[in-house]
């Protein structure tokens, strides 16, 4: 036996100048990142304020921090498709098509799993449990080894850019294709293990969520006083608890295929590729909907928040946003209708799927009628919520086409396909993140975006949006198939120079979101959040300081009402301090999660590259590190009231000096919450 | 930025990517069908298309309306803050999407019986029998009446019903003719079937839409839908060919290769097909593996 397994020195990506360079790139990102940590002397600081930290809103941005990088690696791929695809009509255009598969696999991996899951995480946990009026996520310990292991998933997406390849067989990896006899390499195992590790650290997740919406809401905070945001976190968290497995069954079915030679999804020896596909797309349709409602979520809050005006109905987009988290279990077959399944079959599932777009029509609905009669002031947060909706609705029609199973023989893995899912997830999923990183930066970090660079951001992507995929759609009605690594019919080149220049301006947008960022950060103390509620809030995260303290809420709120920060701003019943706080517990920090992390991303490399006696002593360290974590019963520390009040003291000598809400100054202010008139 | 200059232009780039879609599309393999099968697709697109619009439209004119009329700076507007709750709004916003796909949801189950691949297109007529088996990266096709196979091309006579069954010899393929009709998955030791007719005369591509590894962009053939009498002198032709296909030659075909010329076989193996099929799936040879089929083909399928 090789000591290291099937690596050698021939792994590392010489052969090709294109493949080296994104070796090198790689590379020198990790070690640019190191060496500005050691220029500010903030080694300390990172290992141990964040590395080791288990509270809820430190994670939340570490996620964020990691779905922004991935975002970035994804749109690398993206570009690289989208100039191949330009220029290589008859002929090969730059890139082989091996490393051309590698692209559109890493791609699709990238985004799906590494930008948007850890974006998604992102969010809910920075702001879910100050939405409900919690100090922290149920599971703290948990959401640390979450964090890692998603981490540790995303890293090996990246390594495996500078040593060996990557999958060739799609995001989707369908046997037989990605089984050994089609696909001997480690490609398939690095895609494979990144999924596996990262899919623990997102079902532990979902518990984790479920579980602190379940248990840790204030006093007053029923079910139907929860804002929409968390609803929809509710039901992503039940998504992902049971749609998860499905994926993890499946993988490691294929890893055992791949590694010890079984058969249940290969050709021959009784296995069946197709029973592959139905347990990835039972994990993959709710999927798109895991990512899609926080989203939802997050439009809801953003709409009602910009428009000045309570959410129109609630009840409404609660029962929208269950009925498509229980109809998500019922479609997985409509993204395989050309299988041969009978008519019987297919009109079940298509007839499933249209149905999905009764709820979803429900939601854009309420949406619009929230801004009917308000006072919409066009922040960036509002600004990519109004993209949204106009564009969404346009990757809905193609949606409800493509689950008529007559349409989808023709359209299916065609470009159609392409852009419909681009336009269901670049406006519905990331353009809500986005307009939820920019609604709640100020609260993650004390301190405003910049607007205008935020504007800019949004008009880039959505023209850039606009150019790059309405040509797929006529490219799809063209009859041009998806991963097409070169082409011989003339009609499709036009188009697809159409869309190299829509991702082009989409670089630009990103480009946009990081002079924003380096602006704000640059004129921080011009745009600084003294109050916690920078745009005149409606629910409780504005009721905490921006940033929060440690322990969020100094005194569990009182819930009243669905507005609750709102109506208790009316009732100007928060304001008043309390006559003696309390002492607080809170979680001490530990560098467990991370160990778990570090060791499952070793494990998943040892396990790629066959170096069992790694593989091993990483399950050892993982047992051993839990072994540890379970038999300590120190695991918390209190904070006293005296410090408490310190922080509390300081808090409400700052918001003395700013009476104002920062909203106030905006030409499109209709004043702050105020007793309702008696009409 | 400035609203205004946010309009004209996001209206600049929907424009653009209007003109964009006008030109060539048209006369594209699946907006100027050349058979029933794809033409009744398109129809179905078109109408579900329009359908929809009765969505859509008001989506667009309310975003607009409201984006305008209810801009903060607009103080004239009427500002109901407090408006949560409307019911007949609410019955509005669930009933029209649901009578809208009450009307998808029937015409869905009709067309989906109606087109079902696995349907022979005119009952009365004997279709020609096509088998087509995907290796990497190239089709052949098997004439079995005719005893003659070739590689890369397939000839089909106009307006006489084609029944294609599919299978492969390597991972998973899909193969589709987008000007005659949809596609259908080809699958390692299992058959699937595509019925297909060409009714007006042309050559029309055709290729493996499913992903297949590094040859997957140069899998492609070319269907020639002719006549009566050009599709006999095509057969005449193809049965000159020297080269038989037996077993042997078989085995060499099916190794990997790209951009593999138009070949001619005169005198395939016995029972190619169902020996393909065999290979993987322990001999046996089932001809309609989806069950759920014999019952689909009993319905009215009108």
């Amino acid at each position: 036996m090789d000591f290291f397994g099937r690596l050698t020195i021939d792994s590392l990506p010489f052969y090709s100048a294109i493949a080296a360079s994104g070796a090198g790139v790689t590379v020198l990102g990790a070690l640019s990142v190191m060496a500005v940590i050691t220029y500010f002397g903030a080694w300390r600081l990172v290992l141990f304020d964040w590395v080791s930290s288990i509270d809820h809103k430190k994670i939340g941005i570490m996620y964020v921090m990691v779905a922004l990088v991935m975002l970035m690696r994804g749109f690398i791929d993206a570009a690289m498709m989208r100039s191949q695809q330009a220029i290589a009509y008859n002929n090969e255009g730059y890139l082989p098509p091996d490393h051309f598969d590698q692209i559109f696999s890493s791609h699709g991996t990238i985004m799906i799993f590494f930008m948007a899951m850890p974006f998604l995480s992102g969010l809910i946990n920075l702001i879910m449990p100050q939405q409900i009026g919690s100090r922290d996520v149920a599971f703290p310990f948990m959401n640390s080894i979450s964090l890692w292991l998603t981490t540790a998933g995303a890293g090996l997406v990246l390594i495996s850019l500078v040593i060996g390849k990557f999958s060739t067989a799609g995001w989707t990896g369908y046997p037989p294709y990605s089984g050994s006899q089609f696909t001997p390499g480690v490609g398939v195992d690095y895609w494979l293990w990144a999924v596996l590790i990262s899919g623990i650290g997102s079902t532990m997740s979902g518990i984790n969520f479920l579980v602190t919406i379940v248990k840790c809401r204030a006093p007053g905070m029923t079910m139907f006083r929860l804002p929409l945001f968390t609803w929809t976190v509710f039901v992503t968290s039940i998504l992902m608890i049971f749609a998860f497995p499905a994926l993890t069954v499946a993988c490691g079915a294929l890893m055992l295929d791949r590694t010890l030679g079984f058969h249940f999804f290969t050709n021959e020896a009784g296995g069946n590729m197709m029973n592959y596909i139905n347990l990835f797309w039972l994990w993959g349709h709710p999927e798109v909907y895991i990512l899609i409602l926080p989203a939802f979520g997050v439009f809801s809050e953003v709409v009602a928040v910009f428009s000045q005006k309570r959410l129109f109905g609630y009840i409404s987009l609660v029962l929208a946003t269950m009925a498509i988290g229980i109809l998500s279990f019922t479609v997985w077959l409509h993204h395989f209708f050309t299988m041969g399944s009978s008519a019987r079959v297919n009109s079940f599932f298509g007839t499933m799927t249209t149905i999905i777009a009764v709820p979803t029509g429900v939601k854009v609905f309420d949406w619009l009628l929230t801004m009917y009669r308000g006072r919409i002031i066009f922040k960036p947060p509002m600004l990519y919520t109004l993209g949204f909706l106009v564009t969404f609705v346009i990757g809905g029609l193609s949606g409800v086409l493509l689950a008529l199973p007559p349409i989808d023989y023709l359209m299916h893995n065609t470009t159609f396909l392409i852009a419909h899912f681009h336009n269901m997830i670049i406006p519905g999923v990331l353009f809500g993140y986005l307009a939820g990183y920019m609604f709640w930066f100020p609260k993650a970090f004390g301190f405003k975006l910049n607007e205008w660079w935020g504007a800019a951001s949004f008009w880039c992507w959505i023209i850039g949006f606009y150019l790059a995929f309405m040509p797929l759609y006529v490219l799809g009605l063209l009859g041009m198939p998806r991963r097409m690594e070169h082409y011989e019919i003339a009609a499709w080149q036009p188009h697809l120079i159409v869309a190299a220049i829509g991702a082009f301006i989409i670089f630009l947008g990103i480009v946009c979101l990081g002079v924003q960022l380096a602006v704000s950060i640059r004129d921080r103390n011009k745009a600084l959040d003294l109050t916690g509620d920078p745009w005149n809030g409606r629910s409780l995260e504005w009721a905490t300081s921006s940033p929060a303290a440690p322990y969020n809420f100094a005194v569990v709120p009182q819930v009243q009402s669905i507005d609750a920060w709102w109506d208790m701003r009316r009732a100007a019943s928060l304001m008043s301090r309390p006559a003696e706080y309390e002492d607080i517990s809170i979680p001490k920090n530990t560098f467990i999660g991370a160990v778990i992390g570090g060791a499952g991303f070793v494990f998943g490399f040892a396990m790629v590259w066959y170096i069992w006696w790694l593989a091993i002593l990483c399950l050892a360290v993982i047992f051993v590190a839990i072994v540890i974590r379970a038999s300590d019963d120190d695991t918390d520390y209190v904070m006293p009231a005296s410090e408490v009040k310190k922080i509390e003291d300081a808090r409400f000598a700052q918001l003395a000096k700013a009476p104002k809400n920062e909203m106030a100054d905006d030409p499109g202010f209709a004043g702050q919450p105020m007793p309702e008139p008696s009409t | 930025m400035r609203p205004a200059l946010a309009y004209r232009s996001l209206a600049l780039a929907l424009g653009a990517a209007l003109l964009c879609a006008g030109c060539s599309v048209i006369d594209g393999p699946v907006l100027d069908p050349k058979g029933p099968i794809t033409l009744a697709e398109r129809d179905l697109l078109f109408q579900a298309i329009g359908i929809m619009m009765i969505v859509i439209i008001p989506v667009f004119v309310m975003a607009a309306l409201f984006m305008w009329r209810y801009r903060g700076t607009n103080k004239s507007a009427r500002y109901t803050p407090n408006l949560a709750y409307y019911w007949p709004a609410e019955v509005l916003v669930w009933g029209v999407p649901a009578a809208i796909i009450v009307w998808l949801g029937l015409h869905l189950w009709h067309d989906t019986y109606k087109y079902d691949p696995y349907n022979q297109i005119d009952p009365s007529v004997k279709p020609l029998e096509v088998q087509a088996i995907a290796q990497d990266w190239k089709w052949l096709f098997v004439y079995p009446e005719h005893d003659v196979a070739v590689v890369n091309e397939l000839a089909i006579p106009v307006d006489t019903p084609v029944s294609i069954t599919i299978t492969s010899d390597t991972v998973m393929n899909s193969l589709i003719i987008p000007a005659l009709g949809g596609q259908i998955y080809a699958m390692a030791g299992m058959q699937t079937r595509l019925n297909l007719l060409a009714d007006k005369p042309g050559t029309f591509w055709g290729r493996n839409v499913q992903y297949s590894g590094t040859g997957f962009a140069n899998q492609q053939f070319q269907t020639l839908a002719t006549s009566k009498e050009d599709f006999d002198a095509w057969m005449e032709k193809a049965k000159q060919s020297s080269q038989p296909l037996d077993a042997a030659t078989y085995e060499k075909l099916a190794k990997p290769s790209e951009k593999v010329p138009v070949t001619y076989y005169s005198g395939v193996e016995p029972g190619l097909f169902d020996k393909i099929i065999a290979k993987y799936s322990h001999g046996d040879v089932d001809r309609e593996p989806h069950a759920a089929h014999a019952d689909s083909a009993a319905e009215p399928a009108e």
